[in-house]
């Protein structure tokens, strides 16, 4: 019983936290957990590079440890994608890609074959995903050798023809004779331009970078938005052969957006909100269960944790609930969205206000103090003000280094509920029965409800029962808990609810038992009394039997509505059923053994007679066919007839009628013929006897 | 007339003796065989009236078939019988085919009722 309270009001905040959104937690041992369960190999490798480069690009994120054994296999694959002469651009950027992270060949001659085609694809190309292909493969060769003579021939005539199949809402379009554009193909537009950029020899012209920063601007004007501050993508096409996703279009956006940026040397001035909401768009869908989306997630986060435009920094608190009588203390964390330190910060609590009354400030601008052990920062004590309830703390946070707060987007507010719990001091808990009519006090007695003693009392139809009790908040303030109630069970487990009404401090209920007669089926007899009284902010909160009332009520007249059948408790569904006993007929009365011997002796003696009668009278088989194939066929005949009989013997002890009449058909028709040989036989020779 | 009651009776069985030994062998046999299941059928009949007829189908079967095949066998008595002129182109062969169908139609019927 004492555990009861315990689990209900854990159930009940658990409920209440989930509830409340804008808290985003940065990525966690637990993304890293299920990264290891997600991308799992088959047999050693992935079905393909692109999905090896997906695993192996997370966990480098992640700083998840790849088994050698792993990094051999999926090397083996990617030596021999690049050697081979077949391999498209699209496949030579993934076995790149990987390479990239697992170092699997830095041999110069082992590209020379692949920079000349890829060269030659980018010469030729007029599809967008020919350019991102072949670019992204000759900017990763870049990055794996030390060539210095890896330039595009036509950087800026490459740019150009980039830069045309764009749109003026920021979209790019797949290729010029494709008329829909994509957000999607944007991000991967602006990963291509980045990497004409790092490829050229020389400057291109800030015109076209002038140009694509304003594209950049306006597919930013074209950004979604949910409430709770978070920002994303999304494709706004319908009929699209391959329809990406929200996550994916992001994600996308987001990587050509920070390749760009790196590659610039001036800043893009793009807002830091939006950025910080994109971050929060991707740390609020938790733990994707795809790999796909995973990737996305983990591959936009890790973009985010260091790039040019602006470094989200996400502000998380360990616990949304503080606790008045373990005089917890407000802690928050402020991280990147991969989990690592964010730079000096001043974290201020900007108000502090109950859920109820938004316009009183409890706390106004107060300045959170730095842990560096823990790296928290946190609030000492709360002002004495402070009362149970559910509250909204809006924090702020601000770089201390006045040059580096361009660099980070902090969000101008950061809304958290928050919930204060305490003790609720429950006093003068008394419980009465009332005279009906004059409305005296009868008895009258005192509840512990803290402890664990229970009252009993007594009551018949024309008396009134009084429950009242006064709860007050540690500050001693009115409180109103979310549930008061009491519950009468009678012994038949008929059970009654009522809610305990409350005015100010006061909470009461009073039970007229002349008018809850016939709701309580006029069943005399104990009533145990159970008490419940529970909030999401009370501690204390309780469920407990507080004694019982023995109720004498009247009989009941003759068209009383029957109490209903009590639900069967679940918990005996599957407990042992009652043991069912067969009722059999009683067996016949049996004659004794010897006597039905006896009797069989006796049926078989007549046949004795017969034989002996036989014998007397001289009977002979002179009459059967001496010559061989009458003889035979009266043999036959006999035992023909013993096999009906021997089958008539075996229907009886163990066959069915149906495998009997098959069998007697066969038998029956050879019996017959054989029947007929034999008789017309011995027909003729009689008839010859005759006539001789 | 005790006595010539009992001198006539005696008169009466000498005279039946020896005209029934006239009788042919064959119909002798069938005179048996009538004879021997009639007994088997008085012995069930007797221990059903000591013991009860608690299986009763098993009784029933059992007595039927008894009486089933003598009356079977009577059937073949009167057509193999060479003084009945009825039956008289009917070969004895023929009346032994017959016996024999119908006794094994009989027995058929019997063990599907035997239980």
């Amino acid at each position: 019983m004492a555990r009861s309270p315990l689990r209900f009001l854990v159930l009940i905040l658990a409920i209440s936290i989930c509830h409340a959104a804008g808290i985003f937690h940065p990525i966690s041992d637990s993304h890293r957990s299920a990264a290891l369960d997600l991308f799992k190999p088959v047999d050693g490798s992935f079905a393909s590079l692109e999905e090896a480069y997906e695993a192996l690009r997370t966990f480098e994120v992640l700083g998840i440890e790849k088994t050698a054994e792993l990094s051999k296999a999926i090397c083996k694959s990617v030596l021999g994608t690049l050697e081979s002469s077949s391999s498209t651009p699209k496949d030579l950027f993934h076995a790149l890609g990987v390479n990239g992270i697992l170092k699997c060949s830095s041999k110069e001659e082992t590209f020379e074959g692949i920079i000349s085609s890829l060269q030659a694809v980018v010469r030729d190309a007029n599809s967008l995903l020919d350019f991102y292909y072949s670019i992204g493969s000759l900017r990763l060769i870049k990055d794996q050798t030390s060539k210095t003579d890896l330039h595009l021939s036509d950087a800026e005539g490459t740019f150009r023809s980039i830069k045309a199949l764009s749109q003026s809402d920021g979209r790019w379009r797949y290729s010029s004779n494709n008329p829909e554009s994509s957000t999607f193909a944007a991000g991967i537009a602006l990963e291509a331009l980045s990497g004409v950029v790092s490829l050229a020899s020389s400057e291109i012209d800030q015109f076209m970078i002038g140009a694509v920063k304003n594209d950049i601007v306006k597919l930013f004007d074209s950004i979604e938005k949910y409430d709770d501050g978070t920002f994303y993508f999304d494709e706004k096409l319908v009929n699209m052969r391959e329809q990406q996703g929200p996550l994916a279009t992001t994600s996308s956006v987001v990587r050509g957006l920070t390749a760009f940026s790196s590659v610039i040397t001036e800043s893009l001035n793009l807002p830091g909100d939006k950025i910080l909401g994109i971050a929060k768009f991707f740390l609020g869908i938790g733990i994707p269960g795809d790999t796909k989306n995973f990737f996305d997630q983990v591959d936009l986060l890790a973009c985010l944790e260091n790039n040019r435009v602006s470094i989200p920094l996400i502000l998380s608190l360990p616990s949304t609930v503080i606790s008045l009588t373990k005089k917890d203390s407000l802690k928050v964390k402020v991280n990147t969205v991969l989990g690592s330190h964010a730079p000096p910060l001043t974290v201020t609590l900007v108000r502090a206000f109950s859920s109820s009354a938004r316009d009183n400030s409890i706390i106004e601008n107060q300045e959170l103090k730095f842990d560096p052990q823990d790296a928290v920062y946190f609030l000492d004590d709360l002002p004495a003000s402070f009362d149970v309830g559910e509250y909204i703390f809006v924090f702020k946070m601000l770089v201390q280094d006045s040059e580096q707060q361009t660099v980070y987007a902090t969000g101008t507010l950061t809304q958290v509920p928050i919930y204060v719990t305490g003790l609720i001091k429950i006093e003068n808990a008394k419980i009465a029965v009332l005279d009906s009519d004059l409305g005296s006090v009868e008895t009258q007695k005192k509840l512990d409800l803290a402890g664990e003693s229970t009252v009993s009392v007594s009551a018949n139809h024309l008396q009134k029962l009084r429950l009242s009790f006064q709860m007050s908040t540690p500050l001693g303030n009115a409180f109103k808990p979310h549930q008061a109630f009491l519950r009468l069970r009678h012994e038949t487990k008929v059970e009654h609810t009522f809610v305990v009404g409350s005015s100010g401090k006061k909470f009461e209920i009073t039970l007229d038992f002349l008018g809850l007669v016939e709701k309580f089926f006029y069943l005399s007899g104990r009533y145990d009394i159970q008490l419940t009284v529970g909030d999401a902010v009370m501690e204390n909160s309780l469920l407990r039997e507080i004694g019982y009332v023995e109720l004498d009520l009247p009989e009941p007249p003759e068209n009383a509505s029957r109490p209903p059948p009590q639900p069967v408790d679940p918990y005996t569904r599957y407990g042992p059923k009652a043991e069912i006993t067969h009722i059999f007929r009683a067996p016949e009365k049996r004659p004794p053994e010897e006597l039905s011997l006896a009797f069989l002796v006796l049926t078989i003696l007549p046949l004795f007679g017969f034989i002996i009668g036989l014998l007397r009278l001289g009977v002979n088989l002179k009459n059967f066919p001496t010559s061989a194939v009458p003889a035979t066929f009266a043999v036959i005949f006999h035992l023909g007839i013993a096999a009906v009989l021997l089958l008539y013997v075996l229907f009886w002890l163990k066959l069915d009628l149906f495998t009997t009449l098959k069998t007697l058909c066969f038998l029956g028709v050879f019996l017959m013929v054989v029947g007929h040989r034999t008789l017309s036989h011995l027909a003729s020779a009689s008839a010859k006897l005759k006539s001789a | 007339m005790a006595r010539s009651t009992g001198k006539d009776a005696q008169a009466l069985f000498h005279s039946l003796r020896s005209a029934y030994a006239a009788t042919p062998t064959t119909l002798k046999i069938i005179d048996l065989y009538v004879g021997f299941a009639v007994f088997t059928a008085l012995i069930q009949v007797v221990y059903m009236a000591i013991v009860g007829s608690f299986p009763f189908n098993s009784f029933l079967s059992g007595v039927l078939s008894c009486v089933g095949t003598a009356v079977l066998a009577v059937c073949l008595r009167i057509q193999v019988n060479k003084d009945n002129k009825e039956f008289k182109d009917l070969p004895p062969e023929r009346a032994f085919a017959d016996f024999v169908l119908c006794n094994l139609v009989l027995h058929l019927v019997i063990m599907n009722f035997l239980g």
